[in-house]
């Protein structure tokens, strides 16, 4: 018969546990959040071409995929994990230097900005007070990319606007269900690496911002 | 975009499918299972998600 004493101290220091990963998780992604700002502020002053987005991305996976599970238990994956958000951060200041040309460029970004910040604060809040546990959802959001990534990589030679809107729009519902799924995974112990946790957090918001100003962008061109 | 680069675009998002896919096999076979109510709790965020999206367009437009 199970010792209920040892399963209340377990469900305890399990809780305490979550809640560590949980508060480090925050400070981390707080940190790298503000580590691709500065960066993509250093990107736009430099006005680095738009081709550096691509550039950026395909060597922030190949490290995020190759290099960060191999470090995320050891502290070289916080320099790991800071050199995969400052690429990003550089690519993602190739883009809003092209954005900032537009004619209501500063206003879209600033929309955009709002936009994910209300959907990350809303999301994360709504995991964390229904601690209600959205793993189940694993099948069904990883099933829901590839259908996106396969819809965007027949944009890619298609280049039709309606395709892309509907992917950004896939990306946008994706992510945030993935913010739900990456949170309660979190609360309830399904992941315990800080830095692996901050690393799917990071990649749910940077993908919302770039695709609600793929969306905004699009809507809020007058032609 | 040039063709160099739609082809190096759409071979970098063909392994993120390749990794999906492994990713969702896994999900699929060890995943813990909807219980009653889970999706209309997941379905409400979401659905506020695209109602903010919309508001937002609204916004810009």
């Amino acid at each position: 018969m199970a010792n209920p004493q040892y399963s209340v101290l377990s469900g305890a220091q399990s809780a305490i546990s979550a809640n560590k990963v949980l508060k480090n998780t925050y400070m981390l992604l707080s940190a790298t959040l503000g580590f691709s700002a500065l960066m993509a502020l250093i990107s736009m002053s430099l006005a680095l071409p738009s081709w550096m987005y691509l550039v950026s991305v395909i060597g922030a996976m190949v490290m995020g995929i190759f290099v960060l599970p191999r470090t995320a238990n050891s502290s070289a994956g916080i320099g790991v994990i800071f050199a995969i958000t400052g690429l990003l951060g550089l690519g993602l200041g190739s883009i809003l230097t092209m954005y900032m040309a537009l004619p209501r460029g500063p206003e879209i970004i600033a929309t955009a900005f709002a936009g994910t910040g209300l959907i990350f604060l809303g999301l994360s809040g709504y995991a964390l007070t229904s601690k209600r546990d959205f793993s189940f959802m694993g099948g069904f959001l990883f099933a829901g990319i590839m259908v996106v990534f396969i819809a965007a990589i027949a944009n890619i030679f298609l280049a039709m606007p309606a395709l892309s809107l509907a992917v950004s729009g896939g990306i946008i519902l994706l992510m945030s269900g993935f913010i739900l799924f990456d949170t309660s995974r979190i609360i309830n112990g399904g992941e315990t690496n800080y830095i692996m946790a901050t690393y799917g957090l990071y990649l749910n918001i940077f993908n919302i911002f770039i695709s609600l100003l793929q969306i905004l962008g699009i809507m809020g061109s007058d032609d | 975009m040039d063709l160099f680069m739609k082809i190096v675009a759409a071979a970098a998002m063909g392994m993120m499918v390749f990794y999906a896919w492994r990713a969702y096999q896994q999900w699929q076979q060890q995943g813990p299972k909807a219980e009653k109510g889970d999706w209309q709790a997941a379905i409400l965020p979401l659905a506020m998600v695209a109602g903010l999206v919309v508001l937002l367009i609204a916004m810009v437009r």
